[in-house]
């Protein structure tokens, strides 16, 4: 038994340099896969820049800034992007009035005040909101909200940016309830405790004491609030037309950027004609909107990780 | 503290402490919008939709005539792509994962990679699409495809599954590994045999929500160019003359149900717009259902292991 | 069977040595200078207060260490009869856990069944015959004196067992591969008094087929168990010797200090 041991060892030692390289191997293809994300990155970055600039060496950038119209299919065209910043502005303040103030509340009521069944039964329903495919949505807002919204406004056109706003307000409460219930959960139980011993109501140490120490991390939330709403697609595609006004109107049809897209890759788009740019000078836009909230988020969200 | 004095502090208590009522209903009224939100959403597409319901609806192809018109080339086309998706995002993404929590060292590199996976999950889905369009369709040459539209959709969730993932590996405790060293097994023996088994039931569940997720996706489609009518089927998987004719499905043009659910709402008719509310309940349902599996599997799996 | 004759035990050989042993996490220096003999088929006992450095010694002899990032070895372990230096650069690990196992102490089965647990040091150097991993199994099982108790049902799941019963086991995965050497780090801390006992009377009987090196925070334990003791305190070995002479008549104060828990 000794030597037949021995022997095996011997024969594993001998296979040390093959099952060295293989353990390299599958480190390297492992590291490969998780490198993806980067390549993704890469990918995203290189074509959003590599049309832009072909399109910034036709239109100004100062152009760009600052034009009041965007026609860029018409034959007279113009490149202004405020057009369409100003839909997506619009309607992302109109989701945002609804998404934080029900969000926050939400947030306060279920880490504050409920109990913990209420609590673990009604957050994966609150989920929910954020898993209906964004298109139902845009079915909803079209024919849904603003059919019941004419009743009270006859003058409401069709297509409209307060629906989809309404809407996408509604979608983006657990984004804004989820993180923010996860902020106040972070604020240690002593220093309600201390409210609570001086006689506060759970109203004013959620208020007074738990929300201002979370602060960072609501504000995060709200911020990632902000870069949905501002990405978000098809609720606008289908509820709020596509037409290019440079208005803060929520009350007429508007084309954000994202919406913009979708109705150019709709069409015949010819690689490497003006319409054809004029997207990924769009999707540019987007991509430095988007990330610099986030990274303004996740400055915020490392700040309120750092104090507990 | 005479008794008028204490009188007032009982009224100031009782003022503050109806706050804490009201606040409550607030609370309340906030939840009631959203999910009253949701289950309008829910019980609108199944009023409008359910009557639409039947085998034909399920076997037809689109139409111009809305009677007619069915979701075959739709439902079809979306599992086709969820093929792809998964085919490409799960393997890619439980590899990604590993790496990160058991291989990686903390260094400046292993930062960047953590970094753009948390960056690219805030990436608006839109943006991927104009990745497809530009890298995949037209200088990879892929076309407009369903191999275009599954890769699109996993690099779209793989931080989804790569999150969860390192979840489920976090979760298992150091002594397990370490009693697994012990005994003489190298890394790759830890991962695949006591790693991966044992995290299966949390991968599983992040792999659904992925999965839930891409079969709603809408922007990324139309921005690669799915064509809206699509009156055929792709060649079924692997059904053509081997070797070239078992991949031809996935060159093929093809559309997923949300694109299909988009043509019928933009439609001004709203025979269509009844044909689109029965395809949204069943995409909802479906989306739905899935969510459900994985919130349920992730309540039972927190049951079972009792590490 | 007569209990007062005790057959004379051949004179003690040498199994493995460390010679100025340092050991780094990052900066800290948490071993300083260890030179200690381990000798082959005696029990030797590490003991001391928390944060002495007992683990971290024992650590080293499987190659733990290189499981994390920062650490850093300086000076040698080495293994007889071939005289190599476990703790070289350019020796593998793997080899060396599989000459050398580990108790823990925390029981840590696998959520696997019984049978696979014992198995695992076997399968993970390639094992696969059925009749042989089955005959090492109940060898290992035997050993650790847990066969009677689970061999009708080796297809169950180990966690099921009691704490002292995975223990048990945890010793019967690590003899299954017939090691040199099994470290026992502190293995009866998690457990009752009366597992305490069977483990401690399963120490007394492997002996003699493998060597054994045990971290206890025990001096109890370490009197009734060991053949030989080493005291150490704050990453120095201050005094080693037989058990008996440790305990009657330490040579260093703060030996004696310990031993009579005027500190510690």
């Amino acid at each position: 038994m000794e030597s037949t041991a021995a022997d095996r060892m011997k024969a594993f030692a001998a296979a040390k340099v093959r099952r060295q390289r293989q353990e390299r191997l599958i480190e390297f293809v492992l590291f490969a896969a998780a490198s993806v994300s980067v390549l993704t990155t890469l990918g995203i970055v290189y074509v959003l820049l590599k049309e832009s600039l072909v399109f910034f060496s036709n239109v100004p950038l100062w152009t760009f800034l600052t034009d009041t119209q965007w026609t860029p299919l018409f034959s007279d065209p113009h490149f202004g992007i405020w057009v369409l910043m100003s839909g997506t502005v619009t309607s992302s303040m109109v989701a945002l009035c609804i998404a934080i103030p029900l969000g926050t509340t939400i947030a306060i009521y279920l880490s504050e005040f409920a109990g913990h069944k209420t609590r673990e039964t009604l957050k994966p329903i609150l989920e929910l909101l954020s898993g209906v495919p964004t298109i139902i949505y845009g079915y909803f807002a079209l024919l849904f909200v603003t059919p019941l919204l004419q009743k009270i406004y006859p003058d409401l056109p069709g297509f409209n940016i307060l629906s989809a706003g309404l809407v996408m307000g509604i979608m983006i409460i657990p984004y804004v309830s989820s993180l923010s219930e996860d902020a106040m959960r972070a604020v240690p139980m002593s220093l309600r405790e201390g409210a609570y011993a001086l006689g506060s109501t759970r109203f004013q140490t959620a208020t007074k004491v738990v929300f201002p120490a979370a602060f960072s991390g609501i504000a995060s939330a709200y911020i990632l609030g902000i870069s949905r709403a501002v990405g978000e697609t098809m609720i606008l595609a289908v509820a709020a037309g596509m037409q290019p006004t440079l208005s803060f109107n929520p009350l007429e049809p508007a084309a954000t950027i994202t919406s913009y897209i979708v109705q150019v890759a709709l069409g015949d788009l010819p690689h490497g004609s003006v319409g054809y740019q004029t997207i990924f000078a769009a999707g540019l836009s987007l991509m430095l909107l988007t990330l610099t909230f986030n990274l303004l988020g996740y400055w915020l969200r490392a700040k309120y990780r750092e104090a507990y | 503290m005479n008794s008028h004095d204490s009188l007032a502090v009982k009224a100031i208590i009782r003022r503050h402490k109806r706050w804490d009522v009201i606040f409550a209903l607030l609370g309340l009224m906030a939840l009631a919008v959203g999910i009253l939100t949701l289950a309008a959403l829910f019980v609108d597409m199944a009023v409008a939709g359910i009557p639409r319901l039947n085998a034909d609806f399920f076997t037809s192809f689109p139409s111009r005539r809305s009677a007619q018109a069915g979701i075959l080339s739709a439902w079809v086309g979306s599992i086709l792509v969820m093929l792809v998706t998964a085919v490409v995002a799960v393997p890619v993404g439980i590899a990604g994962a590993v790496y990160l929590e058991e291989y990686a060292r903390r260094n400046v590199l292993t930062s960047i990679i953590e970094i753009n996976i948390t960056n690219l999950a805030g990436v608006p889905s839109i943006i991927y699409g104009l990745l497809a369009l530009g890298l995949f369709v037209y200088t990879f040459g892929l076309g407009q495809s369903i191999l275009t539209a599954g890769l699109t959709l996993a690099l779209l969730i793989l931080p989804i599954v790569i999150t969860t993932t390192r979840e489920s590996l976090r979760a298992i405790p150091q002594y397990i590994r370490e009693g697994a060293y012990a005994c003489g097994a190298s890394r790759w023996q830890v991962v695949r045999q006591h790693l991966l088994p044992y995290s299966t039931p949390g991968i599983l569940t992040g792999v659904i929500i992925g999965l839930s997720r891409a079969i709603g996706e809408t922007a990324p489609i139309i921005t690669i160019g799915a064509l809206t009518f699509i009156a055929f089927l792709p060649p079924m998987p692997f059904s053509g003359d081997p070797p070239a004719g078992l991949f031809e499905w996935l060159s093929s043009p093809f559309t997923v149900m949300p694109i299909q659910i988009f043509n019928w709402t933009s439609r001004p008719d709203p025979a269509f717009h009844q044909n689109a509310a029965a395809a949204s309940f069943i995409l909802v349902f479906m989306t739905l259902a899935m969510n459900g599996l994985a919130i349920w599997l992730r309540y039972r799996l927190r049951k079972n292991i009792k590490w | 069977m007569p209990s007062t004759i005790t057959l004379p035990e051949p004179p003690p050989v040498l199994k493995a040595q460390s010679n100025n042993l340092d050991f780094y996490y990052g900066s800290f220096k948490a071993l300083k200078g260890i030179s200690m003999p381990v000798y082959a088929n005696r029990v030797t006992a590490l003991i001391g207060p928390s944060g002495c450095g007992k683990s971290t010694f024992l650590r080293c002899f499987n190659r733990m260490h290189d499981l994390y990032p920062g650490h850093r070895y300086d000076g040698t372990i080495s293994l007889f009869p071939d005289g190599v230096n476990i703790l070289d650069k350019q020796v593998d690990p793997i080899e060396v856990r599989m000459r050398i196992s580990m108790v823990f102490q925390k029981p840590n089965p696998f959520p696997k069944s019984i049978f696979e647990n014992v198995a695992y040091g076997l399968r993970v150097r390639g094992e696969s015959s059925r009749s042989f991993l089955e005959d090492k199994v109940e060898a290992a099982l035997r050993g650790a004196a847990l066969w009677g108790e689970v061999k009708d049902r080796l297809r169950d799941l180990a966690v099921n067992l009691s704490g002292g019963q995975q223990q048990r086991l945890c010793i019967a995965r690590a003899l299954a591969t017939d090691p040199e050497i099994v470290l026992f780090d502190e293995p009866t801390s998690a457990l009752d008094p009366i597992a305490t006992g069977s483990i401690e009377e399963l120490i007394g009987e492997i002996k003699h087929k493998v060597t054994v090196l045990i971290v206890t925070h025990n001096m109890q334990q370490a009197a009734r168990v060991s053949d030989f003791t080493a005291y150490m305190y704050l990453g120095d070995l201050i005094e080693y010797g037989e058990t008996k002479e440790i305990f009657m008549k330490p040579k260093r104060k703060e030996t004696e200090d310990y031993i009579t828990g005027r500190f510690g």
